[in-house]
C-alpha cells in the first residue's frame, strides 16, 4: 500500500458525520457548477472576440472547487491560484463584479490592474491572486500563523494546481505548515496538465497528495468531479485544522476540459481523445446523474438552470462592458499608502498627455 | 538618550516596536534562542516569547511569504533575512507580491511587512555577505527602501518603518554594527522618511552617500577641508521615498555632485540620482558628476579594499570635481 492510500485510508477511518455533504443544497451546488460552465464558455468566447484580453477557463474543476466552498465557512481565508472564480462566487461575489474584473473597468475591485481572473475580493476574504505559481501557498501559512496569534476558530485554504507543486513555494509552504502545524488546508486541484506539461512529468511520486508525508501531516487524494466526496474532505481537513490537528494536503483528481488559457492551444500537446475520455466523467453531469436519479431534477427543470445562468452573464457582461475604464489618475494610486512627489509629478504628467479622466 | 551602537539600536527599535504594539512579531533564522547572527534580535525572544520572536526553517521564500499572509491577517511582521545576499529566494515574494499587494488589488489588500537584512562589505565576507544590492529595491515600484547609518537613526527609520503603512525594505550597514556608537533617544524615537540629513554642511562639493558610506564620506570632507575645500555631506537616509530637494537644494548650492555607494556602479543607485541631477539642476552644474562605487564586478574577497571606496577615492573624486570648473 502506497503512503497515499495509506492516508486516504486512515483519512476514511476518521470520517466525521458532520462531514457530510447536506443533501438539500446539492441542487445548489449544482447551479453554481453550471453558471461557472456557462460562463467559462462565455468567456472563451468574448476572448476571441477581443471583449476581454485572456481567460483561464476552469471547466472540469466546477465539483472541485464548488464542493471545496461549499466546506469552507465565511470567515475562512481563501487563497486562490488565478482558476478560482467558482469559489468567489459560492462566497457571494455577484457575477457582475467578477465581470468587471475580467472587462477592467471603473467599478472593478481591483482598478482594472491586473489581467482577467486575477480576482481580490476582500468583503470574502478572498485574497488577491497573482501569476506567478504557488506564492499564495507559503502566504495562506503565514495568514493560518496569525490564526494561531490571534487564537482565531477559522482555517485558511490554499488553492494550487499540480504544476505548483514543483514550486519553491510549494515546499516552503508546507514545511513551515507542519513545523508550525497551522490550520491550512492545501488544496490542489490536479487537473493533469501544467500548460503543456503532463502530471507524469511534473514529479515521479505516484500521487501529489503522498508528498504531505514528507512534512508530517495527512495527504489525501479524492475525486474532484464529485462534489460531495470533495465537500466531506475539505470539510474534514478543517475540522482537523479547528481542532489543532494541523495542515492537510487534498490532492482533488480532476482534468482540465480547455486549455490552460486563451493563449494556448492543447492540440499541440494532447490527443483529443484523452479529453474525451475525461469528459466521460464531467462533475456536472455526474451530480445532475443523482439529481435526476433522486427526483431533485428532471429535464425541464435543467434546462430552466442553463437558461437562467445564460441570463445572468448576458446581463453581468452588458452591465461590465458599458463602464467606463478607470481614470488616468488611478494608475499611480496604491502604489503606496499615499502618493509620492515623484508619483504625482508622474500622474501630472500623464494626465497631461490623457488629459480629463481617461484616454 | 542612551550611547548605543547601531546593531544594539536596532535592538532597542525593535524591542520598542513590539512594546508598543502586540502585533509587532519577528520571525527569521536564528533570531529567536541564538538572539540573531549579530545579535540585532538579542533578548527579544526572551522578552516577548517563542510566538512572538520565531525562529524559522530554513528558508527565505517562507519567511517573506508567509510573513506577507500574517500582514494581510492585520499583524506587523518584521522579517530579517540573515544577509542580504540570501534574500533571492524570497526575490520573487518580495517584489512580485509584497511590491505589488496593495496595488494589484485596488486598495484592498494592503501588505506591510519590514524585511531587515544587514548589507554592504568590508566584513571579509565575500562574495555572498558583502553585496549591496538596494538598486533591486529601489527599482521596485511599492517598495520603501531605507539605510541607516548611525545608530539613532536605525532605531528612528526602524521604528517608522515598523508603524508605516507600507513594504519596507530595512537595510542594516553591517560593516558599522559596532564600529560607530552614538547618543540614541529613548523610547519612541522616530526619523521620518523622505527626509535626507544633513551630516555637515558645505559650499564647494555635494558629497551624497547613505548606510556604511556616510563615515567614509565625512572622513573625506575633513581631508578635503584641510586643503580647503568645503564638502557638505548629505545623508538620503532612503532611497524610497528619495528627499529629491534635498539633493537638487545642495546641488544648487555647491555645483558640483559626488555620489558614493558600495554597489556596482553600473545601474547602481548613484545612476538615478546623476540623472535626477541631470534633469533637474543642469543649469546649477559646474563640473561632471562623480561617482565612487563598487566597480562592475562581482564583490572580491581578498582584495575588498580595493573594491569597496575608500576616503581617499572619495577626497580624489571631489578634488576633480572641483578642479572642474
Amino acid at each position: 500500500m502506497t503512503e497515499a492510500a495509506h492516508a486516504a485510508r486512515s483519512h476514511e477511518t476518521s470520517r466525521s458525520p458532520s462531514a457530510e455533504f447536506p443533501k438539500g443544497r446539492r441542487l445548489e451546488a449544482y447551479r453554481w457548477m453550471v453558471l461557472a460552465r456557462v460562463m467559462d464558455e462565455r468567456c472563451l468566447s468574448l476572448q476571441r472576440q477581443g471583449r476581454i484580453g485572456f481567460y483561464a477557463p476552469l471547466s472540469g474543476q466546477e465539483a472541485a472547487q464548488v464542493g471545496a466552498a461549499f466546506a469552507m465557512q465565511p470567515e475562512d481565508w481563501i487563497f486562490p491560484a488565478y482558476r478560482e472564480v467558482a469559489v468567489a462566487l459560492v462566497r457571494g461575489v455577484p457575477l457582475r463584479s467578477v465581470f468587471d474584473q475580467l472587462v477592467g473597468n471603473a467599478s472593478d475591485r481591483s482598478k482594472g490592474r491586473q489581467m482577467p481572473n486575477h480576482f481580490a475580493f476582500s468583503e470574502i476574504r478572498f485574497v488577491s491572486a497573482s501569476s506567478p505559481i504557488g506564492t499564495q501557498i507559503t502566504q495562506a501559512v503565514g495568514a493560518s500563523m496569525a490564526i494561531q496569534r490571534r487564537k482565531d476558530r477559522i482555517a485558511t485554504i490554499a488553492f494550487f494546481g499540480d504544476g505548483a507543486t514543483s514550486s519553491n513555494d510549494f515546499h516552503a509552504g508546507l514545511n513551515f505548515a507542519g513545523v508550525f502545524r497551522t490550520p491550512t488546508i492545501f488544496f490542489c486541484q490536479n487537473n493533469q496538465w501544467a500548460i503543456s506539461l503532463p502530471r507524469e512529468r511534473q514529479t515521479r511520486s505516484a500521487t501529489l497528495a503522498e508528498k504531505a508525508a514528507a512534512y508530517g501531516f495527512p495527504g489525501v487524494v479524492v475525486d474532484g468531479n464529485d462534489v460531495a466526496a470533495v465537500y466531506r474532505t475539505v470539510r474534514e481537513a478543517r475540522e482537523r485544522a479547528l481542532a489543532g490537528d494541523g495542515p492537510t494536503l487534498i490532492e482533488a483528481q480532476v482534468y482540465r476540459f480547455g486549455p490552460h488559457s486563451t493563449s494556448d492551444d492543447p492540440r499541440r500537446y494532447r490527443e483529443d481523445s484523452q479529453v474525451q475520455a475525461a469528459r466521460q466523467r464531467d462533475p456536472i453531469a455526474l451530480l445532475k446523474a443523482t439529481l435526476v436519479q433522486d427526483r431533485v431534477l428532471d429535464e425541464a427543470a435543467d434546462s430552466k438552470i442553463w437558461e437562467e445562468a445564460r441570463a445572468e452573464v448576458a446581463e453581468a457582461l452588458a452591465g461590465a462592458e458599458k463602464e467606463p475604464l478607470p481614470d488616468v489618475a488611478s494608475v499611480f494610486e496604491d502604489v503606496f499608502a499615499a502618493l509620492t512627489p515623484r508619483l504625482e509629478e508622474q500622474r501630472d504628467e500623464a494626465l497631461g498627455m490623457h488629459g480629463g479622466h481617461r484616454p | 538618550m542612551t550611547e548605543l551602537t547601531l546593531v544594539q539600536a536596532v535592538n532597542r527599535g525593535l524591542q520598542e516596536a513590539m512594546r508598543q504594539d502586540p502585533d509587532v512579531l519577528i520571525l527569521g533564522e536564528d533570531v529567536g534562542v541564538n538572539g540573531g547572527v549579530f545579535r540585532a534580535t538579542e533578548g527579544l525572544q526572551k522578552e516577548f516569547g517563542p510566538g512572538r520572536v520565531i525562529d524559522t526553517p530554513l528558508s527565505e521564500t517562507g519567511i517573506v511569504g508567509t510573513a506577507i499572509g500574517m500582514a494581510l491577517y492585520g499583524l506587523k511582521p518584521v522579517a530579517e533575512i540573515q544577509f542580504l545576499d540570501f534574500i533571492y529566494p524570497a526575490f520573487d515574494q518580495i517584489v512580485s507580491e509584497l511590491a505589488k499587494f496593495r496595488y494589484r488589488s485596488g486598495g484592498q489588500f494592503p501588505c506591510h511587512v519590514v524585511v531587515r537584512a544587514p548589507y554592504g562589505g568590508g566584513i571579509k565576507g565575500g562574495l555572498y555577505h558583502s553585496q549591496s544590492t538596494e538598486a533591486y529595491f529601489a527599482h521596485t515600484a511599492g517598495l520603501k527602501v531605507a539605510i541607516p547609518s548611525t545608530p539613532a537613526d536605525a532605531k528612528g527609520l526602524l521604528l517608522t518603518a515598523v508603524h508605516d503603512e507600507d513594504p519596507v525594505i530595512f537595510l542594516e550597514p553591517k560593516r558599522i554594527y559596532r564600529a560607530v556608537t552614538g547618543e540614541v533617544p529613548d523610547g519612541d524615537h522616530r526619523v521620518p522618511f523622505g527626509k535626507a540629513r544633513l551630516v555637515r554642511e558645505g559650499s564647494d562639493v555635494s558629497i551624497f552617500a547613505y548606510g556604511a558610506m556616510v563615515p567614509t564620506a565625512t572622513d573625506a570632507a575633513a581631508t578635503l577641508a584641510l586643503e580647503g575645500i568645503s564638502a557638505e555631506i548629505i545623508d538620503l537616509r532612503t532611497l524610497v521615498p528619495l528627499d529629491e530637494r534635498a539633493v537638487i537644494a545642495s546641488v544648487e548650492k555647491t555645483g558640483r555632485a559626488v555620489i558614493v555607494h558600495e554597489a556596482a556602479r553600473f545601474c547602481g543607485f548613484g545612476g538615478e540620482l546623476a540623472a535626477i541631477l541631470a534633469e533637474k539642476a543642469f543649469y546649477s552644474l559646474k563640473a561632471p558628476i562623480a561617482r565612487v562605487t563598487g566597480y562592475d564586478t562581482p564583490f572580491p574577497y581578498s582584495l575588498e579594499h580595493v573594491y569597496l571606496p575608500n576616503t581617499d577615492r572619495v577626497a580624489q573624486a571631489a578634488r576633480t570635481t572641483v578642479r572642474a570648473g
